[in-house]
């Protein structure tokens, strides 16, 4: 009971210092298990993200899309091993955080759970999802785990990339013909919400938000990345000529900042539970896959197993 | 034999571009309809890399190709505005993807065709593409090494693994001799040095995958009988469809920039 203690405090002073926290460092069970849902939560996310944007790669409407889009999805895989890969460091294996995905008991972040109906939400992700992504992932670089960490500064590299080529979609869009101009604005319209729901609940009702910030895990609330967003985002609408969806939308000289309206907490929390208009086939199409690909898989470890018993033989 | 005159030479190099820049195209396509679907996520990965390198031969050869033209075709024009009927790719790669042993045994077969004949290219008397033909086959070697390993796994894993691949290979052999189908825009550009004789390729492509099924304890095909029509334009009917979604939203919106 004393050691835990003496532990425990050691641990809090390393996170007092600074310092990163390794996995082979002791931690409270606490720790691990909010780092285990966060982490494979945000690989799943990834993951289950190549889905609405891997919808448009064979209709992407010229070459150089077709590349920049799937080169951007491929990216957005590679962060999901990543990540498996730093979920590991903590002892839970690939296949078993997996498994809670298409069990439903790990989430992964709802904004996947809306569909991509025309091209112009290519634009819309890029720009609107990426970037309220970069805003939780460039904090997330100074995470107290260590792996966690550097996942993220691979990551955070990235993804001004994909925030970029979104945002070059939309400004072609919004440059285009009435048509294409109203496609970019639906798509706004559609995505705005559902990105500002992506930070989560409110601080007053967020129940692992204060212990995060506790631990270093999460160094900005939910409410404070949000502001951040909307403040940097609605210029950049503007640039676009395209018009936010919020009629209580205004600059707030005192703050500094914008005031804006209220998210549908109705539809978050329905959408988390399972409701959202992509929910069932997201995972489904994620079950297919998996189980179209077992024989493979086995094949793979059949023919791996074989090799090296070969070479043993052969060392004998 | 009279000189060649430079309109038919220019008709003949722009066919053969097509149908290099097509047979990428095409099969960089369906690769990429594997996008969030693999057997596992590191080879999501790996098709998506294959399907990106296709795709950027594909861009380079058409726009050569729309160069050689001289209409002032771009890479785009030429991918979206032809519908199949002008398409000169080979039939195999417009096949469908089946599960990934079909995949695989479409990649293998393509491939292996693939190697000798941008090896051959490099040395093309067309300084442009024996440039581009460098770049690819140093993408298409890494591309044989993946399809080379996985036809061994999955041939000498288990026994579904082995039959499933075997029917990939069975099923898409009719295909296979399609690749080899000249026209005279062959015999035009080998004595110009600009293209290898592609029917001589045949031989060494067979014994190639001979090796590589046997070691993966496969068969090699018997059939004899070939489909063909690639060259004339008559295809499958496959690769309208990929075309239509390929093609919904440029032909939804004409003239529109992206
Ligand atoms: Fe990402
Ligand atoms: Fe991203």
């Amino acid at each position: 009971m004393e050691n835990t203690i003496q532990l425990e405090e050691l641990f809090d002073a390393k996170l007092e210092r600074g310092e990163f926290i390794e996995p082979k460092d002791w931690m409270p069970e606490k720790y691990r298990k909010t780092l285990i849902r966060q982490i494979s939560q945000h690989a799943h996310s990834e993951v289950i993200g190549m889905q609405p944007e891997g919808n448009w790669i064979t209709r992407a409407p010229s070459l150089r899309r077709k590349a920049v889009l799937l080169a951007k999805v491929q990216d957005e895989g590679g962060h999901g091993l990543y990540l498996y890969s730093a979920c590991e460091t903590l002892g839970i294996s690939r296949d078993e955080v997996i498994q809670q995905l298409q069990s439903g008991k790990a989430k992964y972040s709802s904004i996947f759970n809306y569909p991509t109906l025309t091209w112009a939400d290519m634009g819309a992700i890029g720009w609107l999802v990426d970037g309220a992504a970069i805003m939780n992932q460039v904090m997330l670089q100074r995470t107290s785990y260590g792996p966690y960490s550097r996942a993220m500064v691979r990551i955070c590299k990235e993804e001004s990339f994909h925030q970029r080529q979104g945002y070059e979609i939309m400004c072609v869009l919004a440059k285009g013909s009435p048509e294409q101009k109203a496609m970019a604005q639906d798509a706004l319209n559609r995505w705005w919400w559902p990105t500002l729901m992506m930070f989560g609940p409110k601080d007053a009702e967020s129940s692992n938000s204060a212990e995060s910030i506790k631990w270093k895990i999460k160094r900005e609330t939910n409410d404070e990345l949000r502001q951040k967003f909307v403040d940097r985002t609605v210029p950049q609408a503007e640039h676009l000529g395209l018009t936010v969806p919020d009629k209580d939308l205004k600059w707030n000289a005192e703050r500094n900042s914008y005031d804006f309206g209220e998210i549908d907490w109705e539809e978050f929390w329905n959408v988390v539970q399972g409701n959202g208009p992509c929910n069932k086939v997201r995972i489904e199409n994620h079950v297919r896959a998996h189980e179209e690909g077992k024989w493979v898989r086995e094949a793979a470890a059949a023919y791996a197993a074989k090799k090296a018993k070969a070479a043993q033989v052969q060392v004998a | 034999m009279p000189a060649m005159s430079e309109t038919s030479h220019t008709k003949a190099l722009f066919e053969i571009l097509l149908r290099l820049g097509d047979n990428s195209l095409v099969l960089g396509h369906r690769l990429s309809e594997w996008c969030s679907k693999g057997p596992i996520l590191e080879e999501d990965l790996a098709l998506a890399n294959i399907s990106l390198d296709c795709i950027g031969q594909a861009r380079l050869l058409l726009t050569y190709a729309g160069e050689t033209e001289g209409k002032g075709r771009s890479e785009d024009d030429l991918a979206y505005g032809r519908l199949s009927a002008d398409y000169r790719n080979a039939l195999l790669v417009e096949m469908p993807n089946g599960d990934f042993g079909v995949t695989i045994a479409r990649q293998l077969y393509y491939t292996v065709f693939a190697d000798l004949l941008y090896s051959a290219l490099r040395q093309s008397t067309d300084a442009q593409l024996a440039g581009i033909a460098a770049k690819a086959h140093k993408e298409i070697q890494y591309h044989l090494r993946h399809c080379t390993e996985w036809t061994l796994r999955l041939g000498d894993g288990t026994e579904e693994s082995n039959r499933r691949i075997q029917k990939g290979f069975d099923e898409l052999w009719a295909y296979t001799g399609d690749l080899f189908a000249t026209t005279e825009a062959d015999t035009q550009l080998v004595q110009a040095g600009i293209i290898p004789d592609v029917a001589a390729l045949q031989a060494a492509w067979k014994t190639q995958i001979e090796n590589i099924l046997s070691q993966a304890t496969l068969t090699l095909p018997q059939g004899t009988w070939m489909q063909k029509g690639s060259r004339q334009g008559i295809h499958t009917e496959h690769l309208s469809y990929l075309l239509g979604e390929m093609q919904s939203l440029t032909r939804a919106y004409p003239g529109a920039s992206w």
